[in-house]
């Protein structure tokens, strides 16, 4: 196990994925010589030269559109959004061409197409760069939405998105790129149909995706000091979702909090509350909880940022609420 | 008007409109016997874009055409059955019926749509085009849109980053001076579509649309300088549509006599014309080409009418590709 943060991770995806086939390559707004927003591409333009480490204009639409083109003509495009917030300037790209072509064409097209964008709040850049959209993708059928929230998954999750034949969105939560984490090392593919149990429990289950799993992490091991054994599940792929984890650890610990840093309403957690009820009612002990965001743009001062996002402080109230404490 | 360049090659080029307006008229009866729903855009007025353009390109090329793509097909070379299937909504359509009229697709021949966003096929051409030029292939992609596409930013985006990365794509605009009930004046600042290719140092030309000769001659041109590695190139082909925008459009934003004055310069009427000025072509001559394409309309017809509805249990085949068996 090496020490390693999130972005070096990303980039060592980006490099193996580059490595291995000749038709991978990588555009997007400063992902060159800039070395991308947040370092992800770092050296790759000295390492794999302009022709696959591709400087876009800023035309978040048609280098998305130029990525689904690129993947019908027998390219593995990897495009970077720089953010999720830009990434509404390609929704038209990404909703009517990448989720249905396939299946509006009777089957005849593949696009085997990666797109990679960073999401997420908590570094005080307020309301227009601070959006976490991810749930709102997950509600589209023809494409698989990732949301990696470690070092292993940021770099393993990557390249088993290289395997997909159809477009693959990743959300990389943009507060995790200079933690570091231990990279898992042996080489096993990451399964892309499986959420992952981060810390085994009992009593209640704790179910997020991305950057919150850290706050969902923190929150658990103070429980453990109450002496409440919390699971902690990480949904990792937000569609196709494997909802057979999560009801699984319900119908062992009775509760459930979905932690989601997407606002309330319609929200991800509101999705995978209604699969839990759905799915194993009889089994729960109480209504499921959520922490999600407060309804309202996210603000710049730090206060009312933390404020508005969920918080291990947060989950511990919710987990409180549901177990009468 | 341009010299027919042969008798053979006069004739086929009437053909060929010939069966594009004889398809269509088809369609509008039977939209209005309710066989073919939803959306319906004819094309009829425009027949001389697709067939002087489209045989310009290889079947290696690709196609990116627009939702008033019937034309496009039918010049591309799918066959009518499945074209018909397809506007019948049965599962032997060219989309396996689940697109319709707005929706053609056809793998075999490079044909990408068959897309009904407006603009939202130039980015996806660009992408293709992409795809060539990374592994040096020469080939080019069309990319047809419309006059009302070219206020979408894609336009722009798509224009810019084409030329930017030299890439081999023809953008081909298909201007029938209205999108939808929006006329060119009323939604262009500058309504010289041609002249905006020049911010994107783009090579640019406005060809008459209504002579099938003057867009086949344009367009050899224009592939070939593509071909030749030059970057991007625009047509702009000064067309009119003689239908409504769809069916559902009471045409309030035009006269009946600007579309009358239209029809006299039909592309059909105007090149039958000119065949029998230049000795080419006889009353024989067309009631053989109307009997054959009749025939092939009423083979397309019966085609949809036979085909079957795609089952329930295959509603969602096809939203991803099945996973390849293990091992
Ligand atoms: C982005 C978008 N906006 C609006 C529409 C509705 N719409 C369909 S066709 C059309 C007019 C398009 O005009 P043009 O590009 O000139 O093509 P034409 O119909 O004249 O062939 C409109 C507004 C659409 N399909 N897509
Ligand atoms: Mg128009």
């Amino acid at each position: 196990m090496a020490k390693i943060t999130y972005r070096e991770a990303v980039r060592a995806g980006l490099r193996e994925a580059l490595q291995n086939n000749p038709r991978v390559f990588l555009m997007g707004e400063d992902v060159g010589k800039y070395g991308g927003t947040y370092a992800c591409s770092k050296g790759l333009l000295d390492e794999f030269g302009p022709e696959r480490i591709r400087d876009t204009p800023l035309s978040e639409s048609t280098f998305v559109g130029a990525g689904i083109g690129a993947a019908l003509g027998g390219m593995r495009p990897i495009v970077e959004v720089m953010t999720v917030n830009f990434s509404l300037l390609a929704l038209d790209q990404i909703v009517n061409n990448a989720a249905t072509i396939r299946h509006m064409s009777g089957g005849q097209f593949s696009i085997p197409l990666i797109v990679r964008m960073a999401t997420g709040a908590g570094r005080q850049v307020a309301a227009q760069h601070s959006h976490s959209l991810e749930g709102w993708y997950a509600h589209i059928p023809g494409i698989t939405v990732l949301a990696p929230a470690t070092v292993t998954d940021a770099r393993g999750m990557l390249l088993a998105a290289l395997q997909e034949p159809d477009p693959v969105f990743i959300f990389e939560h943009a507060y995790l790129y200079p933690l570091e984490g231990e990279l898992d090392e042996s080489g096993l593919p990451v399964d892309l149909t499986l959420a992952a149990i981060r810390r085994a429990g009992t009593d209640i289950s704790l179910i997020t995706f991305g950057g919150s799993l850290w706050k969902a992490l923190e929150a658990a091991d103070q429980l453990a000091h109450e002496g409440i054994s919390a699971e902690v599940v990480d949904l990792r792929i937000l569609r196709p979702l494997d909802i057979s984890t999560v009801l699984t650890s319900v119908r062992k610990t009775h509760r459930a909090v979905v932690i989601d840093e997407g606002w309330r309403t319609g929200s991800f957690a509101a999705e995978v509350s209604a699969q839990i009820m759905e799915g194993a009612f009889y089994d729960l002990d109480g209504p499921v909880g959520r922490v999600c965001s407060v309804e309202v743009p996210i603000p710049y001062p730090k206060h009312l940022e933390d404020a508005a996002l969920p918080q291990p402080e947060k989950i511990l109230q919710a987990v409180h609420s549901l177990m009468g404490r | 008007m341009t010299h027919v360049v042969g008798r053979d090659h006069g004739l086929e080029l009437l053909r060929q409109m010939l069966r594009i307006r004889r398809f269509e008229e088809k369609c509008a009866e039977l939209y209005s016997g309710g066989k073919i729903r939803g959306f319906l855009h004819l094309y009829i007025g425009e027949e001389a874009v697709a067939v002087g353009a489209i045989p310009c390109f290889t079947s290696e090329d690709a196609i990116v055409g627009t939702y008033r793509e019937h034309g496009h097909a039918i010049i591309r070379g799918t066959p009518m059955g499945p074209l018909m299937a397809e506007l019948y909504g049965k599962a032997n359509g060219c989309a396996r019926g689940r697109g319709g009229s707005m929706h053609f697709f056809d793998a075999a021949r490079r044909f990408y749509g068959g897309l009904a966003i407006v603009g939202g096929g130039l980015p996806v051409a660009v992408g293709l085009a992409l795809a060539d030029h990374m592994q040096q292939r020469r080939r080019v992609t069309a990319c047809i849109f419309g006059d009302g596409a070219v206020a979408e930013g894609e336009f722009h985006e798509s224009l810019n980053l084409a030329a930017l990365w030299k890439l081999p794509v023809l953008f081909l605009c298909e201007n029938n001076l209205y999108a939808m009930g929006t006329a060119l004046g009323r939604h262009q600042s500058q309504t010289d579509i041609a002249r905006k290719a020049d911010a994107y140092a783009i090579p640019a030309e406005a060809v008459n649309g209504m002579d099938v000769l003057a867009v086949e001659s344009a367009t050899r041109k224009a592939v070939d300088f593509v071909r030749a590695g030059h970057g991007p190139y625009l047509l702009e082909y000064r067309t009119y549509r003689f239908r409504a925008h769809s069916m559902y459009d009471a045409e309030l934003y035009r006269t009946k006599d600007e579309v009358a004055q239209w029809k006299q310069r039909d592309p059909i009427a105007l090149f039958q014309q000119q065949l029998r000025d230049e000795g080419f072509f006889t009353d024989a001559d067309l009631d053989n080409m109307e009997t054959a394409i009749a025939t092939e309309i009423a083979e397309a017809v019966s085609c949809a009418e036979m085909g079957p509805w795609e089952p329930l249990e295959d509603l969602t085949k096809d939203v991803y590709t099945p996973a390849k068996p293990a091992g």
